[in-house]
């Protein structure tokens, strides 16, 4: 398939275009100038990937809207990239966020707006440049670079303790990533010299290097998704990341470790997979029970969402390493799924601290009183949250468990209380801070929410109950690209 | 190829063209110490308009000698002196090194009194002596080059005459550097004992034979461990690293621009000379040395920066870290005598080492004009809140800390990927697994001056950025550039390449 106009370019370009815009607008006295630049390039952004979706070929499992050229001979290393069922999601995914988050923090950031602005324009290109390369050291390079504006973000507008929480992102994410490079290296050499990902999938392999592999890339992904024991950058980040930072890092920073253990572990490693299928399924049921339990006790909204992201995270490598069809389809709807639903609970809460300057739950209490709209939409959300029919937060938890009831009754249990704790911790948070009496006079003193704000929440309320009512749209670009890596995976390479 | 009609003379100076840099630069020079007597301004214009002018020339005669040899090798003088595309491309990145040290230093050491003319007649001889390093085919021109290049840099080290610490430096880097010498010398002596010569492809052609017999093979690796331990001492790989933090931190910033940067080309020609030109059948020996230099390195480079408050010493050690790097491609060409890997890996070596001079003058230009008149920019709070002052600045500093990180989209990434790569090609994945890691621990105090420019405010007592524009368009462009090879590393690679094939 041959497309005239290189439509993933252009959703990896745009943003970065506008980002060197925006910075080239000048300083703070330019501010509204490059606030709407940003929205500007970040609906452009989206906007381009509309076609992606609306020319996508539903009987097609393998990549579309390939573009291949070369790039590093020396290394026959290529500028290729393609979308299949899998990453195509992904890529609108971040594209849409990023307009909200441009739009959230509209009045918020008051220092260095055009830095800001363009760090996360600049993130929103690079990451759809992961979800879209098909050469290794493409990925690779995308992958590493969101580092950098991810780093800056946290590091200039993050919390108090912002410094601690930037250094140790970026060195966990830094160290599960360089043992991948070597395991990339290696593979390079195996195949006679191609970095190209779908050569790779055809690379028969030893067990034994398998499993060397296997962990390689299991490093760097699991620190990303984050699965225990490693997730413990998460909560830091979070909670000291500003709204914006959350948002991405909660909706689309911890879906490239998923991808990657799709697009890679599973397909390259088939064996190894399902050889070590049972140390990743213990792995996501500690995630999603005890990360569950973790999450009850917070006192901090913010560090209690980010667990609750683990948690739900854990879903999602369950979903993979079950092998069948409803797990692996349920976890990619989790994975989207979460997405709208973890940007709105970090936004619900930015959309507190940014009145209260706390993230505290104790400093809070009878928010329904003076900010109605708000409880409306943030009730929605804690629902999604804890897995309510018909919300998105179901459908994706749904399936992982009927899919874990295939391979396995007592797998499916214990993933199955995550039912029970979800609701708890998510009501529970939602009952201490918007029910009740009002705690005190700063809550008395609230006002609802603005227009920029409802409109924000509003958008990602729909997105949320469409998913929940209507899967379909969401689901059926999946199933071919779904069905062939299953079918891919059951074949031994060894 | 050429026509008939030349005279006997015109042909022999034709000859000749591919040493006509070093004629020129050792003419021009000589000339602009003479008319540097005459030169009143405290400014010093018409002296570094000369100096400009004969890098110049010299990278005219470079490219024209490059454009007739094409991928031919040349030998010179009687064998003692080669001009092949290895020599030529480190030659034209030195004259860019030396050409922006010069420009990046002229304002800081005018403020300090200290642009005088043998400032810049000095770093013209130790370019001169780097080129002869480049082309040497004989240890004795080698080492002739080496002792030309030593001898300028630690004059120019104790260039401030008056600073107890410039003098102390300059000291420790004579007597450390002598000896380094001494051990290069007798290293070599040992060789000509072993093959009774001195020319570095007569060696090369000895040595397969030599070292099938034990008694000369002992006397051989007796004199390549002295000659390795000469080329450490130059490349401050540890363990024979002590000087290199003293003499950073000691001398003027300036010169520790001109010392972190092109000499480093010339020590990396010198190894490609002596080890993989001159004792390639050597090279199980050699290699497992620089196994052991090079862990040392990035472990001790890598960890004791960490520690330091002062960014010159956190730069040396950083040098080290890299110069540890480098060796990786050095140590990965030949694997169980097979030599399938060689051309990668060395030049692997050989983009790290052009891409490290590249960042090393960025870094420590930066810091020359973060310098203003009475104000020396070398701790590592003087950076606090650079983004406030000057995002831009803050920009450029920001490639460069990310690119010696070996971060993408930089060309550190590249330059690390294509050593590790090497690595793993030889088959030592626990190599490259070390290597790794202790880049990691490197990623820690290069994000802590990121850290420090972006996440702090500036220090109530921050000094204004010195305006002055040319200096900043250089080091844009030299910030810029590591961003543009991170992007387009190819035309870069593929020179390395084609110059390591054509050794």
């Amino acid at each position: 398939m041959t497309h005239t106009v290189p439509l993933l370019s252009y959703a990896i370009w745009v943003p970065i275009v506008a980002a060197l815009l925006v910075l080239a607008a000048g300083g703070d006295r330019n501010a509204p100038v490059q606030r709407w630049l940003a929205l500007a390039g970040s609906i452009t952004g989206f906007v381009v990937t509309i076609p992606l979706y609306l020319n996508f070929r539903l009987d097609v499992a393998g990549m579309q809207f390939v573009e291949l050229a070369p790039w590093i001979q020396q290394f026959n290393i290529h500028y290729h990239l393609g979308v299949d069922g899998i990453s195509l999601l992904f890529l609108m995914l971040n594209s849409f966020i990023t307009i909200l988050v441009v739009i959230s923090g509209w009045s918020v950031i008051e220092n260095r707006v055009g830095q800001y602005l363009a760090s996360f324009l600049v993130l929103s290109g690079l990451l759809n440049g992961v979800f879209s390369a098909l050469d290794a050291v493409l990925f690779y390079v995308f992958f590493e670079a969101t580092l950098i504006p991810m780093f800056i973000i946290i590091g200039v507008w993050g919390g108090p303790n912002r410094v601690y929480a930037a250094l140790k992102f970026f060195l966990y994410t830094l160290a599960g990533s360089l043992l991948m490079l070597i395991a990339l290296l290696y593979l390079y050499g195996k195949s006679g010299g191609s970095f190209a990902i779908l050569d790779w999938h055809q690379l028969p392999l030893p067990l034994e290097a398998q499993k060397w592999l296997f962990f390689g890339f299991l490093l760097a992904f699991a620190v990303k998704v984050p699965m225990w024991p490693v997730h413990t950058w998460l909560p830091d980040a979070h909670t000291e990341a500003p709204t914006g930072g959350s948002v991405v890092l909660a909706a689309i920073l911890l879906k490239l470790g998923a991808y990657g253990l799709i697009r890679f572990s599973l397909p390259i490693l088939p064996d190894a997979s399902r050889d070590l299928a049972w140390f990743m399924i213990a792995l996501s049921l500690v995630a999603v029970v005890y990360i569950g339990l973790v999450a009850l006790v917070q006192n901090d909204m913010k560090k209690l969402i980010a667990y609750s992201s683990i948690s739900h995270m854990g879903f999602v490598t369950l979903g993979f390493f079950v092998f069948n069809a409803l797990g692996l389809e349920g976890a990619l709807v989790q994975m989207i799924s979460h997405g709208f639903v973890s940007a709105a609970m970090f936004l619900c809460v930015g959309v507190m601290y940014d009145r209260m300057h706390t993230r505290m739950i104790s400093d809070y209490g009878g928010v329904v009183n003076t900010m109605p709209k708000f409880a409306a939409l943030m009730m929605l959300f804690a629902m999604a949250n804890s897995g309510l029919p018909a919300t998105s937060g179901f459908v994706g938890e749904f399936m992982v468990i009927l899919g874990a009831m295939k391979a396995n009754f007592w797998i499916a249990f214990a993933a199955a209380t995550t039912l029970i704790f979800g609701a708890a911790y998510t009501l529970w948070l939602y009952k201490r801070v918007i029910f009740g009496a009002v705690a005190n006079e700063h809550v008395a003193g609230l006002k609802d929410l603005n227009g920029r704000e409802f409109l924000v929440l509003g958008l990602l309320a729909a997105a949320v109950l469409w998913m929940g009512v209507y899967p379909l749209p969401f689901t059926e670009v999946m199933h071919a690209s779904v069905n062939e890596l299953l079918r891919h995976v059951a074949l031994p390479k060894i | 190829m050429l026509p008939a009609t030349l005279s006997p003379a015109a042909i022999a100076l034709l000859d000749h063209l591919p040493a006509l840099p070093e004629v020129l630069l050792l003419a021009g020079t000589c000339a602009l110490m003479i008319v540097d007597l005459f030169v009143k301004s405290e400014r010093r214009d018409a002296t570094f308009a000369l100096a400009y002018a004969i890098l110049a020339g010299c990278a005219l005669a470079t490219l024209f000698a490059l454009t007739l040899a094409g991928f031919d090798k040349y030998y010179l003088f009687n064998k003692l002196f080669v001009a092949d595309l290895m020599s030529h491309l480190l030659k034209l990145a030195a004259y860019i090194a030396v050409a922006l040290a010069l420009a990046y230093s002229r304002r800081y050491l005018y403020d300090r009194g200290l642009l005088k003319g043998e400032f810049i007649s000095l770093l013209l001889f130790a370019l001169l002596g780097m080129m002869i390093m480049m082309s040497a085919n004989s240890f004795l021109t080698l080492y002739m080059g080496l002792e030309l290049l030593s001898l300028c840099l630690y004059s120019l080290v104790a260039l401030n005459r008056d600073s107890a610490v410039s003098t102390e430096a300059a000291m420790k880097y004579f007597v450390l550097g002598a000896l380094a010498s001494g051990m290069l010398l007798y290293g070599m002596s040992m060789i000509y004992g072993a093959s009774g010569t001195l020319n570095i492809g007569e060696v090369s052609r000895q040595v397969g034979n030599l070292s099938a017999n034990a008694s000369e093979r002992t006397i051989l690796v007796f004199g390549l461990v002295f000659m390795i331990a000469g080329v450490a001492f130059k490349l401050g790989a540890a363990p024979f690293h002590m000087w290199v933090p003293d003499v950073y931190q000691g001398a003027p910033t300036a010169i520790t621009l001109v010392i972190g940067s092109a000499p480093k080309l010339a020590a990396f020609a010198m190894a490609i000379r002596l080890l993989v030109n001159g004792l390639l059948d050597m090279a199980v020996d050699w290699q497992q040395m620089l196994v052991v230099l090079s862990i040392a390195s990035m472990a001790i480079g890598n960890i004791t920066a960490i520690a330091q408050t002062n960014i010159k010493r956190m730069l040396a050690y950083s040098t080290i870290a890299h110069m540890g790097f480098m060796l990786l491609g050095l140590l990965s060409g030949v694997v169980d005598g097979n030599w399938l890997n060689k051309d990668d890996a060395y030049s692997a070596a050989m983009f790290y080492t052009v891409v490290y001079v590249l960042m090393s003058l960025g870094a420590f230009g930066m810091l020359v004009h973060l310098s203003g008149r009475g104000y020396e920019c070398e701790r590592l709070e003087d950076l606090k809140g650079l983004n406030r002052r000057s995002p831009w600045h803050a920009f450029i500093m920001l490639i460069l800390m990310f690119s010696l990180a070996g971060v993408p989209p930089t060309a550190g990434f590249y330059a690390k990927l294509s050593v590790i790569y090497a690595a793993v090609a030889a088959g030592q994945i626990w190599l490259a697994v070390v290597a790794v890691l202790l880049s990691l621990v490197g990623a820690f105090y290069y994000l802590r001056v990121v850290k420090l420019m972006y996440f702090d405010e500036p220090a109530g007592d921050a000094q204004a950025i010195p305006d002055d524009r040319m200096p900043r368009m250089l080091l844009s462009a030299n910030g810029l550039a590591l961003l543009a090879l991170g992007i387009m590393p190819q035309p870069l690679m593929s020179l390395c390449f084609a110059a390591i094939k054509g050794l």
